[in-house]
C-alpha cells in the first residue's frame, strides 16, 4: 500500500474505525483501510482524535449498536455525527 | 511438512522429559514469613532466584490446594534445574517439596521452627550452593519445536492490540499448534463479550459446554457476587481506555485474536494446572491481571510466554522469559526498551499478519535458544499468586 493509512476498519459491517497515527486534527481527510481485504475510503475527521481511539463512520443516534469486528461491542449513549470520537463518552458496553 | 516443522531449539531436558530454556536454582517460600530466609539464601549463593510472595498461611479448601497447585507447578517447571524449599513448619514444607520431587529434580527443604532463621538460611545456603555447580555443569541439546510449551496473555490492552500484536500472537498459534507444541491462554473475565465465540472455538461440544460453565461461573460467584457499581472501571482497565477501548465487548474481542483463525482449545484448565489431554491448546481459568495470570501459566507448565501489549505492559516473570509484542507506534516510540518484537509496521499496513507471526516465532526460537528478553533484562520478575478468598 503506497500511503500510510490514518484509520483501520476490521470488517465491512463495522460502523467505528481506529485511528493509528499520531496528532489527527480535525479536519484531515484520513486515507482508511478495512483490514479484512486491505479495501480503502476516505473519511474526515471531524475532531481531533488521539492515536487508538475510535471515529464513527456514519451518524449515529442514542440506542444505536457499535459494531466492530463484526460484533456489538456497545451501545451508543449520546448523538455522534459521522466522523466524531466514538468512546466513553457516548458509548457504553451493555452489561455492566 | 511445513516449513516450520524441522524447527529446533538448544534446551535443558528434564528428568522427567520436558525441556527447558532456561536453567534457574530456585529458593521457594511456602509462606510469606519465610520470604527473610528465603531473600538470605539467595543472597549467600550467586546464581539463585528467591520467590519471595504473599500468602501460604491459614489458607484452607479450594484456595489451600491452588497455593500448593502453584507452588508445586512453579517448582516442578522445567526451566526450574532444582529447588530449595524453606517454610516456617515442616508438614506443608515436605508436601510442596514432595511435589516438586515428583518430576525427578533435586529438592531441599527446610523448617524454620526449632531452628530459628540462622540455622535454616546456613544448612539451606549449603545446599542451593551444591545446586548451583550441578545446575551449571549442564548443558543446553538440540530439542524439537514440539517439546515447546507457549502461554500467552495481554496486557494494558488498546485497539492497536485487536488489530496488531494479538493476531500476531494468533498466528503464530495457527503455525506452531500443528506441529505438535502446547499452548495456554485464559484471562477468564477478558473473554467477557466474545463468550459466544469463544465458547465456539472448542474442540467440540463438550469442550465447549464445560468452558461456557466455568466462564458463568466466574460471573455469577465472582463478578456478581462482589460487583459494587458495575465492572467498567475495572474493565476496560483505565489504561484500555486512554488507549481506545471503550466497552468490555471491544476488549475481549481483540483478546481472543490470540488464539488466530483455526486454532482450537482441546481442555480447559483449573488455575495453575498442568495440562494432560496432550498437545494443543488449553483454556486456563485464570485472572486478567499480568503478573498473576503469567505466575499460573508458569506454574501450569508453560516455558515461554507471548505477551502482546498496547500501552505498554512491563510485566515480567522469574522462571518464564515473557516476550512482549506491540503494534502502538507510540508504545514503540516511547517505551521501546520493554520491546522485544516491533509489530507496528501492521497499522501502516507495511507488515502482513503473516509476516509478523514468523517474526515472533523467530523470536519464541531465539529466546528459548537463551537469548534474554527485554523483561528478564530489566529485571522484571513479578511473581504474583493468585488468592480465591480470606484466609481463615
Amino acid at each position: 500500500m503506497s500511503n500510510i493509512p490514518h484509520l483501520l476498519v476490521h470488517e465491512h459491517d463495522d460502523n467505528v474505525g481506529v485511528v493509528v497515527v499520531e496528532g489527527l486534527t480535525a479536519g484531515t481527510e484520513m486515507f482508511c483501510c478495512v483490514t479484512h481485504d486491505n479495501s480503502t475510503f476516505t473519511l474526515k475527521a471531524e475532531e481531533d482524535v488521539p492515536i487508538g481511539h475510535k471515529i464513527a463512520l456514519q451518524d449515529f443516534s442514542t440506542g444505536d449498536t457499535a459494531i466492530k469486528y463484526g460484533e456489538d461491542i456497545g451501545k451508543i449513549i449520546a448523538d455522534i455525527p459521522k466522523g466524531h470520537h466514538v468512546h466513553t463518552h457516548n458509548c457504553k458496553t451493555k452489561r455492566w | 511438512m511445513s516449513k516450520y516443522s524441522n524447527m529446533t531449539f538448544m534446551g535443558y531436558r528434564r528428568e522427567n522429559g520436558r525441556v527447558g530454556v532456561r536453567n534457574h536454582v530456585i529458593i521457594l517460600p511456602v509462606d510469606d514469613i519465610s520470604n527473610a530466609a528465603v531473600e538470605a539464601v539467595a543472597n549467600n549463593v550467586k546464581g539463585t532466584l528467591a520467590l519471595p510472595h504473599a500468602y501460604g498461611r491459614l489458607q484452607f479448601g479450594e484456595d489451600l490446594e491452588l497455593h500448593f497447585r502453584t507452588m508445586i507447578g512453579t517448582g516442578a517447571n522445567p526451566n526450574v534445574h532444582s529447588v530449595v524449599v524453606i517454610g516456617i513448619e515442616p508438614g506443608w514444607t515436605k508436601r510442596i517439596a514432595d511435589g516438586i520431587r515428583e518430576t525427578g529434580k533435586e529438592v531441599a527443604e527446610f523448617s524454620i521452627e526449632q531452628k530459628g532463621d540462622f540455622e535454616t538460611i546456613r544448612a539451606a545456603s549449603w545446599a542451593a550452593k551444591d545446586f548451583v555447580h550441578k545446575a551449571t555443569e549442564v548443558q543446553r541439546e538440540e530439542c524439537s519445536i514440539k517439546e515447546l510449551w507457549v502461554s500467552t496473555k495481554c496486557g494494558e490492552s488498546d485497539t492497536t492490540t485487536g488489530l496488531g500484536s494479538c493476531p500476531t500472537v494468533g498466528n503464530m498459534y495457527d503455525k506452531l499448534l500443528p506441529e505438535g507444541i502446547t499452548g495456554f491462554f485464559g484471562e477468564t473475565s477478558e473473554i467477557t463479550g466474545a463468550e459466544h465465540i469463544c465458547q465456539q472455538r472448542a474442540i467440540n461440544d463438550e469442550v465447549g459446554e464445560r468452558w461456557y460453565k466455568m466462564w458463568k461461573a466466574y460471573q455469577d460467584d465472582v463478578i456478581f457476587a462482589h460487583q459494587t457499581v458495575d465492572l467498567s472501571d475495572s474493565q476496560p482497565t483505565k489504561g484500555n481506555i486512554e488507549g481506545g477501548l471503550t466497552t468490555i465487548e471491544e476488549k475481549a474481542l481483540g483478546n481472543l485474536e490470540k488464539i488466530g483463525r483455526t486454532s482450537q482449545y482441546i481442555d480447559i484448565l483449573e488455575p495453575a494446572e498442568q495440562p494432560k489431554s496432550g498437545d494443543g491448546l488449553y483454556f486456563m481459568d485464570s485472572s486478567s491481571a499480568a503478573a498473576e495470570c503469567v505466575t499460573l501459566m508458569a506454574a501450569g507448565g508453560a516455558v515461554v510466554h507471548t505477551f502482546p501489549t498496547g500501552q505498554g505492559n512491563v510485566v515480567g516473570n522469574p522462571i518464564v522469559p515473557v516476550i512482549k509484542i506491540t503494534a502502538n507506534p507510540r508504545t514503540v516510540r516511547t517505551m521501546s526498551e520493554h520491546v522485544d518484537v516491533d509489530v507496528s509496521g501492521i497499522l501502516r499496513r507495511e507488515m502482513t499478519i503473516d509476516q509478523a507471526g514468523d517474526e515472533l516465532i523467530d523470536m519464541i526460537r531465539r529466546t528459548a535458544n537463551g537469548r534474554h528478553t527485554a523483561a528478564e533484562a530489566l529485571g522484571h520478575r513479578e511473581f504474583s499468586m493468585t488468592k480465591l478468598y480470606r484466609s481463615a
